[in-house]
């Protein structure tokens, strides 16, 4: 499946701001046998200062921005056609939840794609005893990890309501959890915190979702923003499988990943602040469209 | 006869009862009981002094830090509060020979250190080869994956490194812990062989103790040495006033003339590292940092740090800076550590340590955990992943009588450390007269310089609080000594001054970075203020005491005035002028490094007086009389600034906010109290309020008019305290400050002094109405919001 992306971030101030510099993590990567990118560019409005990239520690491409002062306002807009294989279907071999821990101690690796950086708290992401009573009870009868990944996805999912009101960027996953609703970030962050209360490494992915829904097919939760998921490892055999909470699904060809990292804040779309005096508002807008003519894919399995 | 060389007195009555505990080793004492010989020559000095002098000697060394404003932050339950550094006054005194031994081992491990911090960013052999658990790694907030993959400038991660050591039961030294983040303790360790030197004054010359200052003559050539370029400048980065040690960072910013910074003062522009200063952006390329990795860089650490300079990490991964030392190096500092550091020795380098670190024993492995388990009764246990002083108070000691310890230690597996619970050596202590043991540990400085690792022949030293010489006893606090390495040859004594032959030159004036100006001419703002709302409490009082509430009509024009300033009169001396003050010590403070210690003393005492006067102090004649008190005192340190300050660029921003300040003040009491409807007596309030009453004796009549008043307080460009001097004295001081040279100060700031200045030359007491008046004040706050704009962003 091909999409063109379009993302626009805005900001606007009620006083000028006096500059600053940002990190932005908004275009899609190029993942081989995953994800491929057409072409892609970022604009930003007003001209910055300077510009300059680099990959993060996780692999993620991260365009460093310095802003000139004096703006009112300040556009971020990503655009890409990228396009979206379709994976290949899980087979659950993986490793019961108890062998895990053999298994990590076992792989002596400190790399970018190492399960050691998403087993332990991170600075968003704590395991907390709440979440994982209600993990443990939710994977019980599982055989494999990749199981056990699906039925606590499924867990929360039946759980939680999804409300754009009713947390902010920085609401902790228990605070969600307790009021069982949120958005993409609270379902996957209340997950990572679940699995990593199991003792599964879990991760946390940035990207965008299909916005236009298949002819016949409900518009999925999450899509006029970008989208969150989660990444879990499921033993040296099976590997990094990615599910969707908020729709209850593997992500499949409906999501394009820009980026993962330990939570939110390794891949936060837009880092650093402007020096402001006033108020300001900020919007996010996101349109994801498959391209006319191509083949229509099955749906990834719930 | 040198003292040094004079045989073992007998034991002063000092030393009565002087025994080490059991199980210990002593360093005064060797196993037979006998005075060791590095110690015979203080002892013998000790032993001709009778009590009251050395309690004389004891408080010169107290008197000494006091005055040099040397404080120890203790961050209270109740938000924070300075306390005086505890100072222990005997020294603690090794011998040159056992410290050469010590620097060999600990210079063995600075080494090892910066293989395993080279391994830890780059390939991470040690993990791969088994060395190290990658949990250990991964889930260490100290790690900090944006330097992974990022060589430091110039090749070495660790320049400035210091160990924690103690002495265990057979006389052997132990490394306790390591400090590779941002170690604290060099500056203490300067200001307390200053305290020492002035309890020993007579002794201390000839007694063949190592000096210091070679070893910080070193320190500032080796951070001169890591400049990219010859223009670029060194730095010391500090977190600010708030951190518990600010005065050492001001101390040795002061000490070695290196600008102190905060992060605010830095930032990044075409991936170079920029100083903000008056003159504009200045490059800067070595930052010696004392703000720990988290807070550096909130766009890739830590998002919440205010503390931090967006971009700095990307201008590490440009090579154009280099950190002192690198960020990420605290993950050195981690507890765990210590128990794979052995086998790294032996796997890096084929070689065992010189110096053992005490016994630890991660419990995230199985075996280690069953020798845990097997052997609570001398274990110590601990996080694993903690970076605090060794046993901290969040080491406690294994019940061995627990019966669920195995269970415990099981499920806390990888969160847990076990260490020994060593036994330090005691040392003397002077408590209540004599001499008794404390327990000590010793912390030591190692230095890269160009020609290899260089320690520190001294450093500080914790002594114990209580006589338990067990580690974990120094959880209950204590003091800190000095600690003399003593040679049985002369030493030489260096200074910091570089030999040289050529020519002197006088140096070129440093960068005055924006923030410290802007403390500067807020000092100078805040203690005008203060001046400012004492001559006017002052007066009030003095009516209040004479006339009592028939003043009242006057009070109704004065009081809005102190309202405005936060001030409520019908306090003796009240909060809102303690506020001001507070804010005047902030400002000094936020500057320590630039500001002298005469300075910050009046500073500091004009404080305490106010605050004591406040509790006790009644409206009328008492509170007049408290505040002339409180105003002299204002105006010793107004003569220290006059008198004493060099007339660098901080000074001219500190005049200019008492200039900015005494004049908007001005303006606008004169016109409430020069207006032609102000009740009788306001005139002579305001004579007295602008200090001018002598003056005006003698220049005009007994009595005041609107002419005349107005002439000396606003128009006269010979009193000091009218509007008209002070503005003379902005537009002087202006033309000194940077960038005016080339085309003028920045035009529209330069027009409103000069349109300023032509109203007060040409304006007569009759056309300087209070609408004039009113304005004048306006334009002058004007004033103070352009200079800002100007030089102190």
């Amino acid at each position: 499946m091909i999409y063109d992306i379009r993302l626009v971030i805005s900001y606007s101030y009620d006083r000028p701001a006096a500059g600053g510099r940002n990190l932005l993590r908004l275009l899609p990567a190029d993942l081989p046998g995953v994800q491929r990118v057409i072409r892609s560019a970022l604009t930003v409005r007003p001209d910055p200062l300077e510009q300059t990239r680099f990959t993060d520690f996780f692999g993620t491409e991260v365009a460093s921005v310095a802003l000139p002062a004096g703006a009112t306002s300040v556009e971020f807009e990503a655009r890409a056609r990228v396009e979206r294989l379709a994976p290949t279907p899980v087979l659950d071999i993986s490793a019961p939840l108890a062998d895990l821990p053999a298994e990590l101690f076992e792989l002596r690796d400190l790399g970018r794609g190492a399960p050691h950086h998403f087993l332990g708290a991170s600075p968003r992401i704590a395991p907390v005893d709440e979440i994982t009573a209600f993990a443990r009870a939710a994977v019980r009868g599982a055989t494999g990890t990749a199981a056990a990944v699906r039925a606590l996805g499924r867990a929360i999912h039946a759980a939680m309501r999804f409300d754009p009101q009713a947390t902010t960027v920085d609401t902790p996953p228990l605070d969600a959890f307790r009021r069982r609703e949120g958005v993409c970030q609270d379902f996957a962050q209340v997950m990572i915190a679940g699995l990593r209360g199991l003792g599964v490494p879990a991760a946390y992915v940035s990207g965008f979702l299909r916005t236009v829904p298949p002819p016949g097919q409900a518009r999925l939760e999450g899509a006029d923003a970008m989208h969150a998921w989660v990444r879990a490892w499921c033993g040296r055999q099976t590997g990094w499988i990615d599910y969707d909470p908020t729709n209850a699904c593997l992500a499949g060809e409906d999501h394009v990943v820009v980026g993962h990292g330990r939570d939110y804040g390794d891949v936060a779309p837009v880092t650093g602040v402007l020096r402001i005096a006033g108020g300001q508002t900020s919007r996010q807008a996101v349109d994801m469209v498959a391209l006319p003519g191509a083949a229509r894919p099955p749906r990834p399995s719930r | 006869m040198d003292a040094a060389l004079r045989p073992p007195p007998d034991l002063p009555p000092l030393l009565a009862g002087y025994r080490p505990p059991p199980g210990a080793s002593d360093e005064l004492l060797d196993p037979q009981g006998r005075v060791r010989p590095v110690w015979r020559g203080l002892l013998a000095h000790l032993a001709g002094l009778d009590v009251a002098d050395l309690a004389a000697r004891f408080h010169r060394g107290d008197q000494y830090l006091r005055d040099a404003g040397v404080f120890f932050r203790a961050i209270s339950e109740n938000g924070s509060a300075e306390r005086d550094w505890p100072f222990s006054h005997i020294p603690v005194l090794i011998d040159e020979t056992d410290w050469a031994q010590i620097g060999v081992g600990l210079i063995q491990r600075a080494d090892l250190l910066e293989r395993v911090m080279a391994d830890l960013y780059g390939p991470a052999r040690l993990i791969a080869q088994g060395h190290l658990p990658p949990a250990l790694v991964a889930e260490n907030p100290e790690w900090l994956r944006p330097m992974v993959g990022v060589a430091p400038r110039g090749g070495h991660y660790l320049h400035f490194l210091a160990f924690e050591i103690g002495r265990g039961p057979d006389g052997t030294w132990w490394v306790l812990g390591d400090r590779t983040q941002a170690p604290s303790g060099a500056g203490f360790a300067l200001e307390n062989r200053v305290a020492t030197t002035r309890v020993f004054s007579e002794f201390y010359p000839g007694a063949r103790v190592q000096r210091l200052a070679g070893f910080f003559g070193a320190f500032r050539q080796a951070l001169m040495d890591l400049r990219a370029e010859p223009d670029s400048r060194v730095g010391i980065l500090t977190p600010g006033p708030l951190t518990d040690t600010y005065f050492e960072h001001a101390y040795i910013a002061r000490y070695l003339g290196f600008m102190l910074l905060q992060g605010e003062d830095l930032t990044v522009e075409g991936g170079r590292l920029m100083v903000r200063t008056v003159a504009g952006l200045r490059p800067i390329s070595v930052l010696w940092r004392r703000l720990d990795a988290a807070w550096a860089d909130p766009l890739e650490l830590d998002p919440a740090s205010r503390l931090g300079t967006p971009g700095l990490i990307g201008a590490l991964r440009q090579g154009s800076v280099t950190m002192v030392n690198a960020l990420g190096s605290g993950v050195l500092e981690t507890r765990a550590l210590l128990a794979f550091l052995p086998a790294i020795a032996r796997a890096m380098t084929g070689q065992d340590l010189i110096l053992p670190n005490i016994a630890t024993w991660w419990c995230g492995q199985a075996a280690e955990r069953k020798h845990v388990a097997a052997h609570p009764e001398r274990m110590v246990v601990s996080p694993a992943l903690s970076t605090r002083q060794p046993f901290d108070e969040a080491t406690v000691p294994l019940d061995p009588e627990d019966p669920g310890l195995g269970a415990w230690l099981a499920r806390q597996g990888p969160r847990l450390v076990a260490q020994e619970a060593v036994t330090l050596s005691t040392t003397p202590a002077q408590i209540e007269g004599r001499l008794v043991p404390r327990p000590m540990s010793l912390r030591v400085f190692l230095l890269r310089t160009a020609q290899g690792w260089q320690i520190m022949p001294g450093g500080f030293a914790r002594i114990g609080r209580t006589a338990d010489p067990t580690a974990i006893a120094m959880q209950k606090g204590g003091a800190a000594a000095d600690v003399w390495i003593v040679s049985d040859r002369p030493v030489a004594t260096p200074t910091l001054l570089p030999a040289t032959t050529a020519p002197y030159q006088r140096p070129r004036p440093g960068v005055l970075p924006s923030r410290a100006a802007d403390n500067l001419f807020w000092l100078g703002r805040y203690v005008e203020r203060a001046e400012g709302t004492m001559r006017l409490l002052r007066a009030r009082n003095a009516r209040l005491a004479e006339a009592g509430e028939g003043a009242a009509p006057l009070f109704a024009v004065v009081d809005p005035l102190l309202a405005g300033q936060g001030v409520d009169p019908a306090e003796g001396i009240p909060q809102g002028l303690l506020d001001t003050l507070g804010r005047a010590t902030a400002s000094a403070g936020q500057v320590r490094d630039r500001f002298s210690p005469d300075g910050w003393s009046a500073l500091a005492d004009l404080d305490k007086t106010a605050h004591r006067f406040a509790t006790r102090v009644s409206p009328g004649d008492d509170a007049a009389r408290a505040l002339g008190k409180l105003l002299r005192k204002l105006s010793g340190f107004a003569g220290l600034v006059q008198d004493n300050m060099y007339r660098f660029l901080g000074w001219r921003f500190l005049e200019l906010g008492r200039y900015i300040e005494r004049a908007g003040a001005a303006a606008q009491w004169l016109a409430i109290l020069a207006d032609p409807d102000a009740p009788e007596g306001a005139l002579d309030l305001a004579v007295e309020v602008g200090d001018s009453v002598m003056t005006h004796r003698r220049r005009f009549a007994l009595t005041t008019s609107r002419d005349t008043v107005v002439d000396l307080l606003a128009l006269d460009p010979a009193n000091p305290r009218a509007i008209r001097f002070q503005v003379e004295g902005i537009h002087d001081q202006m033309r000194h400050l940077p960038g005016v040279d080339q085309d003028g100060p920045p035009a529209d700031l330069h027009r409103a002094v000069l349109r300023l200045q032509t109203r007060l030359a040409t304006s007569t007491p009759a056309s300087l109405t209070t609408e004039v008046l009113w304005d004048t004040a306006a334009r002058v706050a004007g004033l103070s919001d352009r200079l800002t704009e100007a030089w102190l962003r």
